[in-house]
């Protein structure tokens, strides 16, 4: 079932054979760590001649996904790719293709935000990117980064979904790290992506405003259509991943479970740190304790179906957060608590920070998090208040 | 699964050395994953590259090699800047380019498996340069078996085009002449 060939690859290149594969037509990026081996290795490809794309140089990354959406608008299959303060350059004009339905694809190598300057690895670039209704879906492995790429031109150029698509690689843990992985024939790959017509294609012979102003009484109903559309991409999402799954043999869900048979208690985890994640659960469940792993894959549209059944069996959920909602606390776990209020009443929600700026998540940590969560959950009965605690800080609070 | 750590310097080439053999040993079937230590390297500072391989299982672990198998010294300055070999399980085998003698060393450090070689002198004398990293490959090799010596021709001819030849050269002496005990 599984097709093609066993290679070592960085996870920076498995995304640029997978943009290579699906035969892209423009590329637009400016380089930044950690995600410059993704630019360099396109800008290769096309220089010598390995793929067929033109190849826009820009001076920054908000030009870069200016560039996208005009060759976007004009038909051509498009990808950019940026990381941390990248994306926040470009933060302005990522609302520009989603609200414009334009099915460009991104990759995010994610990394921390200044200040102090941080090449490394967390999701604070990814949750300033919450709410720019683009379909959103976390790597775990090279492999997964880039199978997901693959599927992201599918799903983002499908009529029924029409939103750009953005697939998160953690920096340095996927964008630096070469493993073995499958790598698909040419051939099955462009039969799984046909090549795209674009609805509504800019046309100097036919021309029309692309767009353009939205007053008070069209804006509302413009935002009403697009939060409808976006909500509805989900069964289309499902179903081009499982028709991957049956071309290429590997499987996936918008929350992936590990080890879920019984477990009273879960973690959950978000990208690179998942299968470390999976050791803990290992070495728990080998102690007698009754946890397991949820992992989400898909982060927009939420997927609150799957999550609410996820966790239908469980007394406590655990949640790792690799950013700060300063003020707020962990945002993936102030979502999730949202997502599971007036459903779960019962269900207790412990939230840690950790991962911050490339900071080393080992097995030990997600064993400490699931033991200190039973903790403060004898506290909560208690009525007490319980912190986010962030994890592994040498000082004061943590470990 | 075996962990290894490479202690180097900026422009000595540690992090190319777990990547030569990572895609060695996934030429022979086996799973490998190569890490750097994530730094905006600088030519000179001392410089961390992790290294797995895994003879059966596919590696899911993706965090810092805490307790390795497997120390690779580079530069023998860096065994007196940190604590290098502390780290190390107790059944491991540290492989350290020196230009002091085997017993020296031995004497020195408190270690179950000690390889060493004089890489800077191969490098030297085959590369023309002063960089150890495909030398060190040898030693190794040599140390460990992690993979077939033939089997990190391929990688080196990808990496290095037309020089390839003389990094395999440079790999064979460091593997000849290395002394482990």
């Amino acid at each position: 079932m599984t097709k093609g060939k066993i290679v070592g690859l960085e996870g920076s290149f498995a995304v640029a054979e997978a943009v290579r594969m699906a035969n892209t037509d423009v590329i637009s990026a400016y380089p930044i760590t950690p995600q410059t081996h993704i630019v360099e290795r396109l800008s290769e490809m096309v220089a010598d001649g390995d793929l067929d794309a033109d190849f826009i140089c820009v001076e920054s990354e908000h030009s870069a996904m200016s560039a996208c959406v005009g060759a976007s608008a004009a038909g051509a299959r498009v990808f950019t790719c940026s990381a941390g303060q990248g994306l926040e350059l470009m933060h302005e004009v990522l609302y520009i293709p989603s609200s414009m339905r334009l099915p460009v694809v991104a990759v995010a190598a994610n990394r921390a935000l200044s200040a102090p300057l941080s090449v490394w690895c967390d999701h604070s670039d990814v949750m300033a990117l919450r709410d720019i209704s683009w379909v959103q879906m976390f790597a775990e492995n090279n492999q997964q980064a880039f199978d997901l790429t693959t599927c992201a031109f599918r799903i983002a150029e499908d009529k029924d979904v029409l939103f750009p698509t953005m697939v998160h690689i953690d920096g340095f843990y996927l964008s630096h790290v070469i493993e073995d992985m499958v790598l698909p024939e040419e051939e099955e790959v462009a039969g799984f992506i046909p090549d795209y017509k674009h609805p509504f294609v800019l046309d100097p012979d036919k021309p029309v405003s692309m767009g353009c102003y939205g007053p008070p009484f069209i804006y509302s109903e413009t935002k009403k259509a697009q939060d409808v559309a976006f909500d509805n991409t989900r069964p289309r999402i499902q179903e081009i991943w499982d028709e991957f799954g049956e071309l290429f043999g590997r499987q996936y869900l918008p929350v992936e479970s590990y080890k879920m048979e019984g477990a009273r208690v879960a973690l959950v985890t978000m990208g690179s740190c998942s299968e470390t994640a999976m050791l803990a659960v290992d070495e728990l469940r080998a102690a007698g304790v009754d946890v397991g792993l949820i992992r989400l894959r898909l982060w927009r549209p939420f997927p609150f179906k799957e999550l609410r059944e996820a966790v239908k069996d469980l007394d406590l959920l655990v949640v790792l957060d690799r950013a700060i909602s300063f003020g707020m606390g962990g945002p993936v776990c102030s979502e999730l608590k949202s997502a599971l209020y007036n459903k779960r009443e019962d269900l207790k929600i412990v939230g840690f920070i950790g991962g911050l700026g490339g900071r080393d998540i080992q097995i030990s940590e997600f064993k400490y998090m699931v033991t200190q969560a039973q903790e403060k959950v004898k506290a909560i009965e208690r009525g007490k208040e319980v912190e986010t605690v962030i994890i592994g800080v040498r000082e004061g609070g943590g470990r | 699964m075996i962990e290894i750590c490479i202690y180097g310097r900026g422009g000595q080439g540690a992090v190319t050395l777990a990547e030569l053999v990572a895609h060695a040993a996934i030429s022979e079937g086996k799973h490998a994953q190569s890490m750097p230590s994530f730094g905006p390297e600088r030519r000179g500072a001392p410089v961390l590259a992790f290294l797995r391989v895994s003879e059966t299982e596919r590696i899911k672990i993706r965090a810092e090699v805490t307790e390795p198998d497997v120390l690779i010294v580079l530069d023998p300055g860096l065994l007196q800047v940190g604590d290098v070999v502390s780290r190390l399980k107790k059944d491991g085998t540290a492989v350290i380019n020196t230009m002091k003698s085997h017993d020296e060393m031995k004497s020195r450090l408190s270690v179950n498996k000690l390889a060493t070689v004089d890489a800077m002198s191969i490098a030297r004398e085959v590369l023309g340069l002063p960089i150890v990293n495909t030398t060190m490959l040898g030693a190794m090799i040599k140390a460990t078996g992690i993979v077939k010596l033939e089997s990190l021709e391929a990688p080196l001819e990808e990496r290095f085009g037309k020089v390839a030849t003389k990094n395999i050269e440079a790999m064979n002496e460091a593997y000849a002449v290395t002394v482990v005990s």
